[in-house]
């Protein structure tokens, strides 16, 4: 390289005389000096156009700093899931309702939520919520309230937050989403974000109001005040965004309605732009198990990770360390790491560095070490997903799925499966009536061909968009719902009535973005999904196959009952209208009880009763009544 | 009043026959069951004296008391029933007419006696082999598809037609010619020419080619209908007249050919009445392109229907004769198959002036 430079530098200098501030460091040759010219071509250089004014490092290293986060995110607000008005809408309510639970439930409060959405008027006359652009959202809590300290920093500076250093299952992990629901308002309204917070009733109310120092990442009081307020405790933050309110798929509304489906524990008061009150009552009173706080999982690590707890432990030995500071490594499993590595037990952990900590890295990796615990994990559990659907969804069988946990990367995590399965007793019974207007050439009874609608949750949080990136819907499309009666054509979801639910529970999801929209596609998670899925798939194939069978049962008797009629009508006229028309209709009819059997058909049809089918965690709708697993006070929708 | 003096007629009495098979078996408390000869290639025979397709004694059983079966059976019954009001009303209908006559919901369901008319014409022929009653005694007409032009006088409902006094678009053949519905009162003519498409046909008639060579012109347009056939027939039969098959070069053309020739695999039982087993094929054969000049470039390529189709044909007893076989395999090797259209390439008038005087001067066809 050097040798190759020199005699370039040298035919280039006359040419650079010519640029108003020739330097000789310069690392960057202007474009001219890309192509070696010959010897020759030296003394027209000079005469040669102007080349374009180059840049030196040293003017380049006086652009160079820092950038902040919340610069950083101003320019890519998409990253953080405010691409468009409508989903931005959408991103705040959701990141305010999300801290809402959250706090709620560490504090082991019953979640009472009331989200309400204005049209916030610029001018005299506010517009209709659906031409509307800019949104006031008020999220109110009844949870333990934040102190007064705590509240600029948590609403107005990005990547503050408790969640993010702990390996706990919560909702929020980054300590981005309210701070950056708050900037994008900022940056769409000039609003600042508004805080009352109360942690007691004897304690007063805060009010805030607080901005974004985009530049520093740090918060800028606007105002602070003591106000009286209604409420004994609980956080209300007040939001005023650029937004587009439209109902339909991954809007606001359906967010509050799938949110409930996977939180039945939570009482919530949803107050649409249009001005409607939606109130969906608990039907759980329990509150889900609180999560515990983990250690991380050795196989869970990655080796700049273990470099750094090697630096950042209080132990003063290796196997100290450890032992200490991972989950499931035992005292005897930290001798054995660390004599794998050739290490000394007397090593400090301070001293590991280059080849011995990546030596340790590979021995922790042989070592046979027990899964993570899993009581860091708080699953839905399948009776409350049960009457999650079915409080929220119409159908005739609901069932739902728990998978025991499993770990991927060494983080725990467990799948939970739901599954709704037809349109109603009502609607069943709406559609036979319909059956009977004769049909036409070329119609036919099923003309739909609605597809199932997947729901997809991580700790309990639905993911409303790209769902075709996300492991959930990949776990659905290569399940094989043929085999338990859906039909679904190549590559696609599942047809039929149906709703499936999937919900992943675990201290780290992997989302495939920060806007937390899909989850990564590991085998060990898409694996758990696709068992889940299949048990949910049998016990559906199980329900609908009996359905089935007393169906055709009934039916191959029926098929013979009608046509007995015609076929004795026509007899009758051929003869003239001479026939023993109810001899000859007896006979036949007697035939067709023989060959078809009648008493096994009613049995099938459960008409002599029957239970609840033997399927478990599930219920099972007919127009008689309910079966199976419907906890006390859980009413369905009406 | 009437009624009651009205004798059934013998077709009458066999429709009345199916009504009979159901009480009786309901009687004996058996399955009442229908046998219904099987319309397949696998149930005719090539007879090769008489130049015939016939069919064989194979039947189909059709049950009440079977679910795959069940609705078939109560959909013959009700065809039976209708044919029967046919006849005591001495009308005639057309196969449309009969599904939409059969057709309703059944009491207490939703269901339809018949979905679509593909499902009701199958049973009619079923009847019609069943009962051993042709269609036109059943009194069910095919379309009006055919027309003829040429030396030839016809009394039909009591009108004289002259079928050489009716300009370019000639007399529409009715679906059943049969003596007492159609007489021929006087034929001239030398021999038939069947085409098989009509835009050749009306070349030929508006070219005045019956005149010239005297001859009586038929078209079915495509697969010749029943009275086109029958027709031909008659005037084969009655007349003495040759009759000459002018169909496209394709697996299809042949096969109309060889219909109308030996009789069709689906309707065999009624090749006696229809079939001219000395019919002869004048073109358009896979030779005809060399012989007569056409350029490949008006050829079509053989797709993989029109192949797995000619060789079938070559498979059939009554394609076994040598130049057949060969005129078959001319057009396999060939790759290509020609329309008659085909011939406009070398002129309008080529069928007329060139192509159809040389074919008969040199008398070459194929039996």
């Amino acid at each position: 390289m050097a040798s190759k430079a020199a005699p370039r530098t040298a035919k280039k200098k006359p040419p650079k005389r010519t640029v108003t501030k020739p330097t000789r460091i310069a690392a960057k040759p202007a474009p001219a000096a890309d192509k070696p010219e010959p010897a020759v071509a030296a003394n027209a250089a000079p005469t040669a156009a102007k080349p374009a004014p180059t840049v030196t490092a040293v003017e380049m290293g006086a652009r160079q700093r820092d950038i902040s986060v919340s610069e950083f995110f101003t320019k890519n607000r998409h990253l953080l899931g405010f691409d468009n008005p409508r989903k931005a809408l959408l991103t705040c309510v959701k990141e305010a309702v999300d801290n809402a639970l959250d706090a709620c439930e560490e504090a082991g409060i019953l979640p009472d939520i009331v989200v309400r959405l204005d049209v916030a008027a610029q001018g005299e006359t506010p517009p209709p919520a659906s031409q509307a652009t800019r949104f006031r959202i008020t999220v109110t809590d009844n949870g333990p309230g934040i102190v007064r300290q705590q509240i600029p920093p948590i609403f107005a500076k990005l990547l503050y937050g408790s969640k993010f250093h702990r390996l706990r299952q919560s909702r929020g992990q980054q300590g981005i989403g309210i701070s950056a629901a708050g900037m994008y308002g900022q940056l769409t309204t000039g609003k600042p974000v508004i805080i009352i917070s109360r942690t007691s009733a004897r304690a007063p109310a805060h009010y805030f109001e607080v901005q974004i120092d985009t530049k520093k990442n740090e918060p800028r009081i606007l105002e602070k005040k003591q106000i009286t307020w209604e409420a004994p405790r609980g956080t209300q933050v007040t939001l005023e965004v650029e937004g587009r309110y439209q109902k339909g798929r991954a809007s606001v509304d359906e967010y509050v309605e799938q949110t409930i489906i996977a939180n039945p524990h939570v009482k919530l008061t949803y107050v649409t732009p249009e001005g409607e009150t939606k109130e969906f009552a608990r039907p759980f009173e329990q509150l889900p198990a609180s999560p515990r706080e983990i250690k991380p999982h050795p196989y869970g690590i990655e080796l700049g990770m273990l470099l750094k707890m090697l630096q950042d432990t209080k132990s003063h030995t290796l196997p100290g360390f450890l032992a200490g500071d991972f989950s499931r490594v035992s005292a005897a499993v930290a001798e054995e790491i660390v004599k794998t590595a050739g290490l000394s037990s007397r090593t400090r952990p301070r001293d590991v560095h280059g080849q011995a900590a990546e030596n340790l890295y590979k021995a922790i990796q042989t070592t046979k070490i027990m899964a993570p615990p899993t009581n860091c994990l708080s699953p839905i559990g399948e009776s409350a997903i049960l009457s999650g659907l079915y409080q929220q969804i119409k159908g005739e069988f609901y069932t739902a799925v728990s998978r025991p946990p499993a770990v991927y990367r060494g983080n725990p995590f467990i799948i939970e499966a739901g599954l709704a399965y037809g349109r109603g007793p009502e609607a069943a019974e709406a559609g036979a009536a319909k059956k009977e207007i004769p049909l036409a050439e070329g119609e036919s009874h099923d003309d739909d061909h609605e597809l199932a609608r997947v729901i997809r949750y991580a700790n309990r949080v639905p993911l409303l968009y790209q769902p075709s990136a996300c492991a959930i819907t990949r776990a659905v499309l290569d399940t094989t719902w043929r085999n338990y009666g859906i039909t679904q054509s190549r590559g696609a979801l599942p047809a039929g009535p149906m709703v499936i639910v999937v919900h992943m529970a675990s201290v780290w999801v992997p989302f495939t973005s920060e806007s937390k929209e899909a989850i990564a596609d590991y085998d060990e998670i898409h694996k758990e999904i696709n068992l889940a899925l299949r048990e949910c798939g049998r016990r559906l194939g199980a329900f609908l196959r009996r359905r089935e069978r007393a169906h055709s049962e009934f039916r191959r008797r029926n098929i013979f009952e009608l046509y007995i009629e015609e076929v004795v009508a026509s007899c009758n006229r051929l003869k003239g209208g001479r026939l023993p028309t109810a001899k000859l209709k007896d006979q036949l009819q007697k035939m067709a009880q023989k060959l078809t059997g009648g008493a096994r058909t009613d049995e099938l049809m459960g008409r002599n009763g029957g239970g609840p089918e033997g399927l478990p965690h599930s219920i099972i709708v007919t127009p008689d009544g309910v079966e199976g697993e419907v906890p006390p006070g859980v009413v369905a929708k009406a | 009043m009437a009624t009651k003096t009205r004798r059934p007629s013998t077709v009458e009495k066999k429709l009345i026959g199916i009504a009979d098979v159901v009480v009786d078996a309901a009687q004996r408390r058996r399955d009442p069951t229908l046998a219904i000869p099987v319309r397949a290639l696998s149930n005719v025979t090539f007879n090769e004296r008489r130049g015939l397709i016939e069919m064989g004694k194979r039947k189909q059983a059709r049950s009440f008391f079977n679910v795959a079966m069940a609705k078939r059976f109560m959909q013959t019954v009700l065809v039976a029933d209708a044919l029967a009001e046919l006849q005591r009303a001495n009308l005639t209908t057309s196969l449309r007419e009969i599904y939409y006559r059969t057709k309703h919901t059944i009491k207490n369901s939703h269901e339809n006696t018949f979905d679509a008319q593909d499902e009701s014409d199958p049973l009619i022929e079923d009847l019609e082999v069943t009962l051993a009653a042709l269609r036109e005694e059943l009194h069910v007409r095919a379309e009006n598809r055919g027309s003829v032009v040429g030396p030839l006088v016809l009394a039909d409902d009591g009108d004289t037609v002259n079928c050489a006094r009716l300009g370019k678009g000639g007399y529409s053949v009715p679906s059943i010619v049969e003596p007492e519905y159609v007489q021929i009162r006087r034929c001239t003519a030398d021999f038939v020419l069947l085409v098989e498409k009509g835009t050749q046909w009306n070349r030929l008639s508006e070219d005045k080619f019956w005149r010239r060579y005297n001859c009586v012109l038929l078209t079915g347009n495509g697969q010749p209908p029943r009275g086109v056939r029958r027709l031909a027939r008659r005037l084969h039969e009655e007349y003495e007249l040759p009759v000459y098959v002018l169909v496209d070069n394709d697996p299809w053309g042949y096969y109309t050919y060889s219909v109308i020739k030996q009789g069709s695999i689906n309707l065999a039982f009624e090749s006696q009445r229809m079939a001219i087993p000395k019919a002869k094929f004048i073109g358009l054969s896979s030779a005809d392109p060399e012989s007569y000049g056409l350029p490949r470039n008006v050829g079509i390529k053989l797709n993989d229907k029109d192949i797995a189709r000619a060789r079938e044909l070559l498979s059939y007893t009554w394609f076994s004769k040598k130049p057949w076989q060969e005129e078959i395999r001319r057009m396999l090797a060939s790759g290509l198959k020609y329309e008659l259209d085909a011939l406009a390439n070398k002129d309008f008038q080529y069928l007329t002036k060139r192509y159809l005087p040389r074919k008969l001067k040199e008398k070459d066809w194929l039996d």
